[in-house]
């Protein structure tokens, strides 16, 4: 998830000419790849930058499929589960990358995922997991981003909402970690958590549709913090060599994200699919994410996390609420938002 | 007369006026069935329906008070360059919205002119996001539009009226109270109810300003509704609600008897005595000066910082151009077929039929983009894929919203076309295509490239059904261009919003030029 950091960071140098490139290739493509089958992945947008695990993850997986996988950006994670939605049975794609858990059990509802009989152990995640039709590839901790110069930094959510620190957040309804923040504050504040809104009103200068956006504006320097990750630091020291981000440990604790991929029911390269989700805990697929996606891989490669990982802060109180409990808490969570937020 | 108009004239007319109510009221009818099973309002739906009020109103009221001293200035002052700014008012209207947005970041955002200026001299700068934003966008493209409406008005006051006050010795204060203050009490309701409908559906400008739930339009929810949560019921509802909005809206708006819109006649200044002291001049001077930097700053910005990276720009960009085209020119093209078809039609029926079908034209002016996007959406749905159909249906969209203009601008000349030379036709027999081909087009060509080029530049500079029902692959480059300020990829956007405008402005320029052209000869 936490390429999308790259993406923010090197808008100043679009690179056009790769751009250009690719968009020719991919007009061109389908005549070369004519007798391939096609893959296709829906993904967010940052998963598919230049930057991004994109193109690596793209290159690992044709040099042994004999496949032209495709990775189409389609905005935030939770805009993913409506566009699935939306397309029904309709839809082109085959795999849907970039769930978490907080949706899972809305998109088991739907119906159009199908089981990936994929034996889930051997596993680096912090839970159990044994989803029968969502498999995770990467996983993290949502925190609050700031830069160390900040003076006074909040040590909880409650203090952030007293404090005059000024955030971006993401929209919980388009972007997952918007979506991860919503259950964060149920988790700690339950019954209180519209006053904990209410009280954040003042502190969020913007709500955007993804989280690029958010730190794209975090960067040029709009907000004191914006809602990210724990891993989030972890580029700018490794990729920038700026030890200047840091992620503020929050005594609540923090909560966790598993992002996920699932099989679509209706794919018509069902066994493709299943080879992807299986590449998916591959060594080649885990150790590219660490460094494009920013975030802990599912499943620890052999090398090892990459140098740098040790800096992060690490919560000693993880925050999830099980699939079927985020999803009967998230319209109520919502409303509650958005009646707070609204005033 | 309605002898005059054959069985395949009085076809097209009727599929014609079948489609539009169609699109019109046939969406409202599936919305309504669906809004039945949808959930309760919730307070952000609430929150919504108030911020849309709100804003609509606040951007009336001060289009229409900051117009008045603009208007005044340019009716009694004559200056060079007079004549390109009262033309140049008229620009807004097929300016792409999402490209003011930009210039208007570009001057007033955390990184602009005003901003930076403000930063240099120690203080705080300025944020657009939200109300404000919202509000200074709209005042931006309805000033324009308040001040030629309010300029009709000064304009028709009887010049002998100015001469009797001066001969009297009244002063300016006696000559506001005794003409002018009763000219804009009767202007001045229509103008700002005009400019309250067209903000009701305000959709790109609270979907790139509007910063978050504080800063959400009706039209914006219904958006969200279907885009964010696949929540069709709740859609369809504030679907409902919307119409409502506008309906109630344009039936004020019929009710006030609007001063004539784009009338001609603006062209002169009424002589004026009693108005030469330095002070008066000044005054007009600066409403003038103030009026044309808001409005040319931001696009002059749009400009400058587009230019460096024009010739490079991404290649999602050109394609989404080349889309963009197709729409437009279907959207053009399906305009003038329905205009024409409609105004024939209307000629060829008496009494009542003539006002439905004249009512039928100008009815999507009551009926907001997004309203009928959801419907079409609930329509198709069950039967084919209605994101592969995005492009046609924005194109459809679009020629709808451009008909009533369209309609406005050939009924007049058809009407006159036949009147003049359709007993010649009659007697020479000719009917049909020839009739058309030889004796209407001909005569229509000067509102035809008119209506042609507004049609064609207002779907080029489109940003709402698209939105809806497109995926970023089928992005039209009013929404590429979106994409790229989403992600505050700005100097790129630049060059898009400049591509758009010139796009857009383009098209009007050649299609309305070749009409006048085509007419000469």
């Amino acid at each position: 998830m936490t390429s999308r950091l790259t993406r923010s960071v090197a808008k100043e140098d679009i690179m056009r000419l790769p751009v250009m490139t690719a968009g020719l290739l991919a007009l061109a493509a389908p005549a070369m790849a004519q007798d391939q089958p096609v893959l296709r992945v829906l993904t967010y947008d940052s998963f598919v930058t230049d930057w991004g695990p994109g193109p690596q993850i793209e290159e690992a997986f044709e040099a042994t499929c004999g496949c032209d996988l495709q990775l189409v950006g389609a905005g935030d994670g939770a805009a993913l589960l409506a566009r699935a939605k939306l397309e029904g049975e309709r839809s082109e794609a085959d795999v849907i990358l970039g769930l978490d858990t907080n949706l899972t059990a809305d998109a088991a509802e739907t119906g159009l995922f199908a089981p990936h009989g994929i034996d889930p152990s051997g596993l680096d995640l912090p839970i159990a997991w044994d989803d029968p039709l969502f498999v995770p590839y990467d996983w993290g901790y949502f925190a609050f981003v700031h830069d160390t110069a900040l003076e006074d930094v909040p040590g909880s959510l409650a203090e952030l909402a007293e404090s005059d620190v000024s955030v971006i957040i993401q929209d919980p309804r388009t972007s997952t970690p918007g979506l991860g923040l919503l259950m964060w504050a149920e988790a700690v504040f339950g019954a209180e958590s519209e006053a904990w809104w209410q009280a954040m009103a003042d502190n969020i200068l913007t709500v955007t549709k993804g989280w690029s956006e958010a730190y794209g504006l975090f960067l040029d320097g709009e907000a004191d913090m914006v809602l990210s990750y724990t891993t989030s630091p972890a580029y700018h020291l490794i990729s920038e060599d700026d030890p200047t981000k840091a992620a503020a440990a929050f005594s609540e604790g923090h909560y966790l994200q598993v992002e996920v991929a699932g099989k679509l029911a209706a794919s018509d390269q069902p066994e493709l699919a299943d080879d992807f989700l299986e590449f998916m805990l591959s060594d080649a697929f885990q150790s590219i994410i660490p460094t494009t996606n920013w975030m802990y891989p599912a499943k620890v490669p052999e090398e090892g996390l990459p140098e740098g990982f040790d800096t992060l802060i690490e919560p000693e109180d993880a925050l999830l609420y099980p699939a079927e409990e985020a999803d009967e808490a998230r319209e109520d969570a919502l409303a509650k938002w958005l009646a707070a937020l609204a005033r | 007369m309605a002898g005059r108009i054959g069985p395949v004239a009085r076809v097209a007319g009727g599929a014609a006026a079948v489609l539009v109510a169609a699109l019109t009221l046939g969406t409202l009818v599936a919305v309504a069935m669906r809004a039945e099973d949808a959930p309760q309002l919730g307070p952000a739906d609430f929150a919504a329906i108030r911020f849309t009020m709100l804003q609509a109103t606040l951007s009336a009221l001060f289009s229409v008070a900051l117009a008045i001293p603009v208007a005044r200035a340019l009716a009694r002052r004559s200056f060079p360059g007079r004549g390109l700014l009262v033309t140049l008012l008229g620009a807004p209207f097929i300016l792409p919205v999402i490209v003011a947005v930009l210039g208007l970041l570009a001057v007033f955002g955390r990184n602009g002119l005003i901003s930076q200026g403000l930063m240099l001299l120690g203080f705080e700068p300025v944020h657009i996001y939200g109300l404000h934003g919202v509000v200074l966008a709209h005042v931006f493209f309805n000033l324009p539009l308040a001040t030629r409406l309010i300029l009709q008005g000064w304009l028709a006051i009887p010049a002998e009226r100015f001469r009797l006050a001066a001969s009297l010795g009244l002063s300016p204060r006696d000559v506001a109270r005794t003409l002018e203050w009763p000219m804009l009490r009767a202007v001045l309701p229509g103008a700002a109810l005009v400019i309250f409908l067209i903000c009701t559906t305000s959709f790109a400008v609270a979907l790139a300003l509007g910063g978050g739930p504080r800063g959400t339009t009706v039209e914006l929810a219904i958006y969200q509704a279907f885009r964010f949560e696949f929540d069709l019921g709740s859609a369809a509802l504030l679907s409902l609600i919307q119409f409502a909005i506008c309906a109630t809206a344009a039936l004020a708006v019929w009710w006030v008897d609007l001063p004539a819109g784009f009338g001609g006649g603006l062209g002169r200044v009424t002589e004026r005595w009693a108005i030469s002291g330095p002070g008066l001049r000044a005054l007009d001077a600066l409403a003038i000066g103030l009026a044309a930097l808001f409005l040319l700053t931001p696009l002059a910005m749009i400009v400058a910082e587009g230019i460096p990276r024009l010739a490079d720009l991404p290649a999602s960009v050109i394609s989404a151009t080349g889309r963009s085209f197709a729409v437009a020119l279907s959207a053009a093209v399906l305009t003038i077929v329905l205009a024409l078809s409609l105004a024939t039609l209307a000629l060829g029926t008496r009494g009542w039929k003539t006002g439905a079908v004249e009512a039928l034209a100008v009815l999507s002016i009551a009926v907001s983009p997004l309203v009928i996007g959801t419907g079409l959406f609930l329509v198709i749905y069950p039967f084919a894929d209605p994101i592969s159909l995005a492009l046609p249906i924005t194109a459809l969209v679009n020629a709808l919203m451009s008909l009533p203009f369209a309609y406005r601008a050939l009924a007049p000349a058809l009407a006159e076309a036949e009147t003049v030379h359709g007993r010649l036709a009659d007697s020479l027999g000719m009917r049909g295509w020839a009739r058309l081909k030889h004796l209407i087009l001909p005569r229509l060509m000067r509102p035809l490239g008119f209506a042609a080029g507004l049609a064609a530049a207002l779907s080029m500079g489109d940003l709402g059904v698209i939105a809806l029902f497109a995926n970023p692959e089928q992005a039209t480059l009013p929404m590429e261009m979106y994409g790229l300020m989403a992600s505050f990829r700005m100097e790129q956007a630049s060059s898009a919003a400049l591509l758009l405008l010139v796009c857009s402005m383009g098209l009007f320029w050649v299609f309305d030029r070749g009409g006048r052209v085509r007419a000469a000869t």
